[in-house]
């Protein structure tokens, strides 16, 4: 795995023992099981995450009572090879309402050889998040926002 | 480091402030330059470059008589920590899920 940075954007990139096909289902239809259970802004346990495979599709989050937060938005859908989705998540871990404050993740699959795929990823606009962080912040105060959260996931993988 | 990035957060709340973190993503500029570039005037300028830069998201150097402001690698890769931190680890997670899954498969 290395990760790289650029001004306003993550990448990130692995390769993977497995076919450009099985790597580009993988992520998209079992998301749910690699992402952690932290990433939640429901009230309640998460029952699946889904991933609609469609553009105009949404990343879903279903909780064990029916409840749903839909947290970013099919923007690209292109299978085996590429997929893009918003990431409408404020800095503070809540659902970001405007998409001109709303980031996006362009993931791409390229078969290195028909059993081992590079999956490359790149989180870009990280500045677009800005707007709005500081009206938000002084109502819920600095500690439980974002790096709060980053602080428990990476508790929990490590 | 978290009160640090929220700094950095909030020097970006303001859209003046964002409009020239951009133009500095782009390339260095001096101060002048950006305020030709952008409907506010230089001393508003040179006060958003004095939130960017306490902010540690950019930074200046003097080239003759002018002063050369560009972004701050350091306080950007602060920025942006959280975000890398979280993809790698959810590749590194999605990694053990495809391998395994594929390993079941056989």
């Amino acid at each position: 795995m290395s990760t790289q940075a650029a001004a306003t954007t993550v990448r990130s990139s692995i390769v993977v023992e497995a076919s450009i096909e099985r790597a580009f289902s993988v992520f998209t239809e079992d998301f749910g099981s690699f992402k952690p259970r932290e990433h939640n802004m429901l009230e309640v346990d998460i029952a699946e995450t889904v991933f609609e495979p469609r553009v105009g599709g949404h990343l879903y989050d279903r909780g064990v009572d029916g409840s749903e937060c839909r947290w970013a938005r099919v923007l690209a859908y292109e299978p085996p090879e590429r997929v893009v989705f918003s990431w409408d998540i404020s800095p503070q871990w809540q659902i970001e309402t405007d998409v001109d404050k709303t980031s996006e993740v362009e993931v791409r699959f390229i078969a290195e050889t028909p059993e081992r795929t590079r999956v490359e990823l790149e989180h870009r606009n990280l500045d677009r998040h800005g707007d709005g962080w500081e009206g938000v912040r002084e109502g819920v105060g600095g500690d439980e926002g974002w790096p709060l959260y980053l602080r428990r996931f990476s508790e929990v993988l490590s | 480091m978290v009160t640090y990035q929220g700094d950095g957060w909030t020097a970006l709340g303001d859209p003046t402030r964002r409009a020239i973190f951009e133009l500095l993503a782009d390339r260095p500029r001096a101060v002048g330059e950006l305020a030709s570039d952008l409907p506010v005037s230089r001393p508003a300028v040179s006060q958003h470059l004095k939130v960017l830069k306490e902010a540690g998201l950019v930074m200046d150097r003097a080239e003759g008589t002018r002063r050369i402001y560009r972004l701050d690698p350091d306080g950007l890769a602060a920025l942006r920590s959280n975000l890398e931190r979280f993809w790698g680890r959810a590749l590194v997670a999605y990694k053990a899920t495809v391998e395994q899954s594929t390993k079941e498969d056989r």
